[in-house]
């Protein structure tokens, strides 16, 4: 009945949001244009429902499955604060089954018949980008939560994860001023996030005097890293950039380890290796580098409690990732967006977002209004011999996002 | 010079994991004419039970040895199992198998990941694969010379089987003439199934030998699946020494095209050139002999 009581101190905002929102406060069933336009949310009631769409069936429900842990440790903290706008949040789950075309359909099927406030999930790019058109034609919101290429900024999503010049052009900055390296050797899986990222990679080592002394890749599914780990012996590159995704860097790894090689004779960075995966990998990785905005190690009160409720509900043994923690930030954004906006309709959420800022667990986050991403710090870390992370490196304050890589000269989209 | 070396080497370490996988497929896919798709599945099961033996035992060193006649035993059973329910009750249905198995296959995958969790287990190396030995100036790892090794004796162990025991001789009698050998006094029957859990089991054998390249998940039979198929049919259907010259074949080719070009473009070009030899001799490296008169 607490709720109740809540309810009523947030009438005042209610009615506004009733106002503006025209057949806002009952639920309508004709789904015809208009509605769908505007959507079926209804918040007459004591709470409001927002979408899940994470993969917790296919090869990437490893991954995801943890995202969807951290929405709904963040949803569970919000409803105990008393929910948003005084509305406890009511999780919708889907399994968007590690299928683009699934998770079109399931965002779809969230928007319209279930009638959620927003989204949260994705986390190939190809979902993303499946679920893109989705948003837009029936002007929802998304919140996205991994790390990705860049060049992309959508009215109806938010990039709660690294764009690249937060995360690769850090690294890169990190390699050249710190480790002062002069060849790099790039090894990725084959689809558009390791193809993009090397060719920024390659855009500013021409630009910086680095030598690409190697660039190879290798199907998503497929872990026949022998040949090319061959080809890192015989160039001996200063460094090897590794945007491997998934389980081809536990192939990836194994070979490099059984040749011989170690972070000591040839260090790698990787963008896609955190806690959760260093974990599953049986190889000494201690002293190779990653690239994050968030670790389990990141010192502060707002993360140890993060990690500490976290730990309490999903066990002990449980790491936190970077994408975890985009994610439960990400719920924690959306409140402040409609807390701001004070109603849940989608056009004035959307914008209220600008200049909105979360003190989260990676630090002090800020909402980008013009390209809808965030600033958030970059973290070198150092893989520890218990496989946790720890920062080595940071950019001392956040980045300013920069998704198509304005604000840097040497970068031409247009060539190769 | 280098180059050639490295790459034969490597290439023949990724043909001998191919070789333990499509060597008990050869025998159920090429002696009895099963399209088994949950073979991959069964090597699967052969990797967690590696990994639940390293559990147990603690003792990497060991327990990695352990491992292969555990994995061995499971996933044997496993494929006894799936034949005495399912594929004894559809033989010479090649598409129903197919079908049915492929189901079996995806069961098994969720059954894996309910029971193990979605995350890759860590299954560690022995302390005694640590580590190279140069063989002419290619420091080559002692973890895939230890697969190239298990592969050797999985091979000589059935060749010798086949060719010498009594057992053997009713497997080939079977195959080469099911109608004659029941007149002769062989239970076909019996055959069948014993077959089936040996070539099963030797998946579950290639699945401890994957562990030390690869991460051990429920999804990992689906990547070697397609490459043992692909081994048995450029071998030639039901012939082991085929099925080991297409194994070092397929693994070395595809190493040394990984080397000139990249991983992707190495696995199409593969694919494209097994296709071509396909058309010139469908029939795979050595065609079976058979003295049936169908």
């Amino acid at each position: 009945m607490k709720s109740r009581a809540r309810l009523v101190a947030g009438t005042a905002a209610a009615l506004s949001a009733a106002l503006v929102l025209t057949g806002c406060g009952s639920k309508s069933d004709d789904g015809g244009e208009s509605s769908a336009a505007k959507g079926c949310v209804d918040t007459s009631g004591d709470s409001v429902k927002l979408g899940f769409l994470n993969s917790m069936s296919g090869p990437m429900s490893i991954s995801e499955s943890t995202v969807s842990d951290a929405l709904n440790l963040a949803a569970e903290q919000i409803n105990a604060e008393g929910g948003i706008l005084g509305k406890k949040i009511e999780p919708v789950q889907e399994d968007g089954a590690s299928e683009p075309t699934v998770f079109a359909e399931k965002a779809t099927k969230l928007i319209q018949s279930d009638c959620v406030a927003a989204v949260f999930g994705g986390w190939t790019s190809s979902s993303r980008v499946a679920m893109r058109p989705v948003f837009k034609s029936l002007n929802n919101i998304l919140f996205y939560p991994v790390q990705y290429e860049g060049l992309e900024a959508d009215h109806n999503i938010f990039y709660t994860g690294a764009t690249t010049n937060q995360q690769i052009i850090p690294a890169l900055d990190f390699l050249k001023k710190e480790k002062k390296i002069e060849s790099i050797f790039l090894a990725g899986s084959d689809y558009v996030f390791p193809r993009t990222a090397n060719k920024i990679i390659k855009q500013y080592a021409a630009a910086n005097d680095i030598k690409v002394v190697g660039e190879e890749y290798q199907p998503l599914d497929q872990g026949a890293w022998g040949t090319a780990v061959d080809k890192i012996v015989s160039t001996k590159p200063d460094v090897v950039f590794n945007t491997i995704n998934g389980d081809s860097n536990v192939a990836f790894l194994k070979a490099y380890d059984e040749k011989g090689l170690d972070a000591s004779s040839i260090p790698i960075v990787s963008v896609s290796i955190a806690e959760e995966e260093a974990a599953a990998i049986p190889v000494d990785l201690t002293g190779q580098m990653t690239s994050w905005n968030y670790y389990q190690t990141v010192e502060g009160e707002t993360n140890s409690a993060f990690v500490k409720a976290f730990k309490d509900k999903f066990g002990q043994d449980r790491p936190t990732s970077d994408p975890m923690e985009a994610a439960y930030t990400s719920l924690w954004l959306y409140k402040a967006m409609v807390e701001k906006a004070e109603t849940f309709d989608v056009d004035d959420v959307i914008d209220a977002a600008g200049g909105i800022s979360f003190d989260a667990p990676e630090g002090k986050v800020t909402i980008n209004g013009e390209n809808h991403h965030i600033a958030k710090t970059a973290l070198i870390g150092e893989v520890q011999k218990d496989k946790l992370i720890k920062t080595i490196w940071s950019s001392g304050e956040p980045i300013e996002p920069d998704p198509f890589l304005k604000t840097y000269d040497w970068w031409d989209p247009s060539k190769e | 010079m280098d180059v050639v070396i490295s790459q034969a080497f490597t290439g023949a370490s990724y043909g001998a994991a191919l070789l333990l996988i499509a060597l008990g497929l050869s025998l159920t896919f090429g002696q009895m004419g099963v399209i088994n798709m949950a073979h991959g599945e069964f090597l699967m099961a052969g990797a967690y039970s590696a990994y639940l033996t390293q559990k147990l035992v603690t003792n990497a060193d060991f327990s990695l040895v352990l491992a292969i006649p555990i994995a061995f035993c499971v996933a044997g059973l496993l494929g006894l199992l799936l034949e005495v329910l399912v594929i004894s009750r559809m033989y010479h249905r090649a598409l129903d198998t197919l079908l049915v198995t492929f189901g079996v296959s995806l069961v098994l995958q969720q059954a894996a990941k309910d029971l193990f969790g979605a995350q890759a287990k860590a299954v560690e190396a022995p302390g005694w694969l640590d580590g190279q030995i140069p063989v002419l100036g290619y420091r080559y790892p002692l973890s895939q010379m230890f697969i190239l090794v298990l592969a050797i004796a999985c091979l000589a162990g059935m060749a010798a089987l086949l060719k010498y025991t009594g057992f053997g001789r009713q497997i080939r009698a079977t195959v080469q003439n099911r109608d004659l050998a029941e007149t002769v006094g062989v239970s076909t029957r019996r055959i069948d199934r014993l077959t089936f859990f040996i070539g099963s089991g030797l998946a579950g054998v290639a699945g401890v030998a994957v562990t030390l390249i690869t991460a051990t998940e429920s999804t990992m039979g689906s990547e070697y699946i397609i490459w043992a198929f692909l081994v048995v049919v450029a071998g030639g259907i039901g012939q082991i020494k085929g099925a080991v010259i297409a194994a070092f074949g397929l693994g070395i080719m595809r190493a040394f095209l990984t080397y000139w070009t990249d991983g992707s473009m190495a696995v199409v070009l593969t694919f494209l050139i097994v296709v071509a030899f396909l058309q010139l001799r469908p029939q795979g490296l050595f065609a079976v002999r058979t003295r049936s008169l169908a």
